[in-house]
């Protein structure tokens, strides 16, 4: 059978940065496909070229046997292809059918091919089970919801290969199963599925083959039956990675942060954070697994001093910390040794317009290590931002460049040193690894456990639970604002996550 | 006692309505340009330049309609020069708007006082360099009935050709942004134009096509001031309609309808400050003249501040873009 796509010999290069060189790739027709590869591999490029983001400096792309040169989003679109961005190609507060139709109205006038398209959309909704309200404000729906009208603009276009760039990145473990669901469906009616991603999870669960990328290469082609998770994680980095991590057992001290009766309400008014009681003792993770928007988020961001509780009290190191009162926010909390790597690096982290250095000592600019009160010790900063470049290998090694430039691993890893070097008793971490790739995980994850074993107690927040049960000493559930129960890092998977769905839970 | 009180009011609104038109055209022009994501505060230059060229080559062709042809022209010139600015080499929107400002208020007074040698003013235009008033079928005969008589024949008949262009030009435009094709593309590229790159259409052209409506609309509005409501071009004529326009585009929350509500209120502002000038007002007295003059812009500033709830303008208005992949 003619394959769907075959590249042959691509190359890309971004001034010196060789991001594509001499790919080969042949998809099969009706199968999911799918590519893995660190962030910065090359995954991305590739597919855009696809899409006619980017034209190749030299290589030949088939679609269906036939070679074609695709020059912009137009022409992959009338050739066939449809993609799924990472972020999503939606307007806010345009209705799902508005968003399906735009760019292939099919007359000036719009009335008749908004018809049109309700009738088709009906159809491909009940062909494929993709089930949205076309009159649905974009701006009203879930992540999900939105992925779908993503996938259905494409297949409104007549997309018979469907590329999708990290889909699972923004979608909740739910959800992002129904979109496998949702792929097998289109894979079944003929569709051929590329799916890029850096989730070796994903590749096992639904790919039918899996191609590797490494710096720019693409290094193998596996059929996901024959192949391995650790067999494609070696794959991706080069070199053998620890799924695991490597850890003595721990040995906790004395309680370094107990927390009692926390009550959080949000803007809307809502309950988020519903009477919570635990501690962290020095030496210990402690993580807290649950679906995203279950509550974690807000108990992190209060203990953070960022949010302020509605009740509650908490105690760090012995001092008693009275939630409540106006005085307590995030410099506040610094103050008492509470280190806060935040759930998203991008909206709380860093100033990514900043040079690195400038954010190594952001929140601690008061510090009189870094400033006299008036001005900042410039100097000082830069070498204290030299010295955990060097410790954490962040890469490129330059304090000077832009933050934004460092890829999101490398963003990560400042954080983390500017958290752990100011060395709190406390560590409230949420997400470390998130959109970070293999090696910064590996890496991230191993710092923590340092931390652990110098004696500092760990609040951990993630929604990936092998994340959790990787690096916790004890797991706490948390659902619908209450921690529903403790477990060992090491019980049944099957009973956590049923924990996690509010099933079976022990609440008070 | 009250068919007085009628025709007073019908002055007023029959001078509203000639004070909307031009903030009108103009609101409605700022309003294609920042749907599709080009802030405009170069509605004022244009305007301008406009009234300028079409005064000019009013007076020198005596024909109202190469005058308005020559007033588009030069808005759709200076509106070009701001997307090429904004949206070929990404340039700063509000930058490029005051440049176009400054450029149309000096060189219209320059170029004015070089040619025709009247401190930047045209000669006053002859009648047919001008549009002129319109009556309506039937608005003598209908003028004696009580009420409707009057509406009709004073406040609906009687305006020149521009004025029930702009008026028609709202639902016109209405239809346009949310019936057809081009509305669709307009609105989405002012809101996500990486949606609409994606979907395989030009963000550059369509935000072309939007900036050259704008133009468009401008300069009806600017040819308005100089060969239909006055007869010639006046050095700096403009005297901030097209600031005012831009609040009352806010003030309308970018929508076509609102637009005219908004332009008719500040037409009406103007139209009673008119009115009220050198009149004693019951109970006050004497009012200051700059009083009534400064409302219309008091009032702007008190109902942006606050009055009319939250106004979320384009989600990428102002914003250059790049396409970029991370």
């Amino acid at each position: 059978m003619t394959p769907a796509i075959e590249l042959r010999k691509i190359n890309k290069s971004f001034g010196p940065v060789h991001a594509n060189k001499e790919i080969d790739l042949v998809v099969e027709k009706g199968s999911i496909h799918g590519i893995i590869g660190e962030n910065g591999a090359g995954k991305s490029t590739l597919m855009s070229i696809l899409y006619g983001f980017y034209q190749a400096d030299r290589g030949d792309i088939l679609i269906s046997g036939e070679e074609v040169s695709i020059a912009d989003s137009k022409t992959a679109i009338s050739l066939g292809i449809g993609m799924v961005h990472q972020h999503f190609m939606l307007v806010d507060n345009f209705s799902v059918l508005e968003n399906v139709v735009l760019g292939a109205e099919g007359s000036a006038r719009l009335a008749g091919g908004l018809s049109k398209a309700r009738k088709e959309l009906k159809r491909l909704e009940d062909d494929y089970e993709l089930r949205v309200d076309p009159d649905a404000l974009i701006g009203d729906l879930p992540v999900g919801l939105q992925q779908r009208v993503e996938i259905l603009k494409a297949l409104f276009r007549g997309a018979e290969i469907l590329i999708l760039d990290e889909p699972t990145g923004v979608l909740t473990p739910a959800e992002a199963d129904h979109l496998f669901k949702i792929l097998e469906v289109l894979r079944d009616e003929g569709k051929t599925v590329l799916l890029i991603t850096h989730k070796l999870r994903e590749i096992m669960a639904i790919t039918d083959t899996v191609s590797v990328m490494r710096r720019g290469e693409m290094v193998a082609t596996r059929k996901t039956a024959e192949t391995s998770m650790e067999d494609l994680a070696e794959l991706m980095v080069g070199r053998r990675v620890l799924l695991q991590v490597d850890k003595k057992p721990a040995q906790p001290k004395e309680k370094v942060l107990v927390v009692d009766g926390l009550n959080v309400v949000d803007s809307r008014g809502v309950k988020v954070v519903k009477n919570v009681s635990f501690d962290v003792r020095a030496g210990e993770i402690v993580g807290i697994a649950g679906v995203s928007g279950n509550g974690q988020s807000e108990l992190l961001e209060t203990l953070a001093g960022i949010r302020s509780a509605s009740k509650g009290t908490v105690w760090i190191d012995g001092e008693l910390i009275d939630l409540e009162k106006r005085d307590v926010n995030a410099a506040s909390m610094r103050q008492k040794n509470m280190g806060h790597v935040p759930e998203d690096r991008h909206r709380m982290g860093l100033v990514t317009s900043f040079a690195e250095y400038e954010n190594a000592i952001l929140g601690h600019h008061n510090d009189p290590r870094y400033s006299n009160g008036m001005l900042l010790d410039v100097a000082g900063i830069k070498e204290t931002a030299r010295m955990e470049i060097e410790k954490y290998d962040i890469r490129p090694p330059n304090p000077l460049l832009k933050t934004a430039n460092f890829s999101g691993g490398n963003q990560q890893k400042i954080v983390l040193a500017r958290e752990i070097e100011r060395d709190p008793t406390v560590l409230l971490v949420g997400q470390p690894t998130r959109g970070v790739d293999i090696g910064a995980i590996e890496f991230i994850h191993k710092r923590l456990i340092e931390l652990r074993d110098a004696g500092k107690g760990i609040l951990l927040v993630s929604v990936e639970l092998d994340e959790i049960r990787a690096l916790a000493d004890r797991v706490l559930v948390m659902f619908d604002g209450s921690i529903v129960g403790e477990r060992a890092p090491d019980a049944d998977e099957s009973e956590l996550g049923l924990l996690m769905a509010g099933v079976h839970g022990e609440a008070k | 006692m009250f068919e007085t009180y009628l025709h007073t009011m019908i002055l007023i609104l029959d001078s509203t309505v000639r004070l909307s038109t031009p903030l009108l055209l103009a609101c409605l022009a700022g309003l294609y340009s920042e749907r599709s994501g080009i802030v405009d505060i170069g509605l004022e230059g244009k305007m301008l330049g406009a009234a300028f060229g079409a005064g000019a080559v009013g007076y020198m062709t005596g024909n109202a309609w190469l005058g308005l042809l020559a007033g588009i022209g030069v808005s759709i010139f200076l509106a070009l020069l701001h997307g090429f600015a904004s949206i070929t080499n990404r340039g700063n929107q509000i930058v490029s708007g005051v440049a176009i400002n400054f450029l149309a208020a000096g060189l219209t007074a320059l170029l004015g006082q070089s040619w025709f040698r009247q401190g930047g003013r045209t000669p006053p235009l002859p009648k047919e360099g001008r549009f002129q008033d319109i009556e309506l079928p039937f608005a003598e005969q209908v003028e004696t009935v009580p009420v409707i008589g009057p509406i009709y024949s004073e406040l609906l008949s009687g305006h020149n050709i521009l004025v029930y262009l702009a008026f028609a030009a709202v639902p016109l435009t209405w239809w346009i942004l949310f019936r057809t094709r081009f509305g669709l593309r307009l609105r989405a590229v002012g809101e996500n134009p990486a949606a609409v790159d994606t979907a395989g259409i030009s963000v550059v052209w369509l935000r072309y096509r939007a900036v050259i409506a704008c133009g468009i609309l401008c300069g009806v509005a600017g040819s308005y001031l100089s060969i239909a409501q006055s007869s010639g071009f006046i050095k700096d004529m403009t005297a901030g309609r097209g600031f005012i326009a831009l609040a009352a585009l806010i003030f309308a929350k970018w929508k076509p309808g609102n637009a005219m509500l908004a332009c008719l209120l500040f037409g009406f502002l103007d139209a009673v400050a008119i009115r009220l000038q050198g009149q004693e007002i019951p109970g006050i007295g004497d009012v200051p003249v700059q009083f009534f003059q400064a409302l219309p812009y008091i009032l702007t500033v008190i109902l942006l501040a606050g009055f009319i709830g939250k106004a979320i303008p384009p989600k990428a208005s102002g914003v250059p873009y790049l396409k970029e992949r991370t």
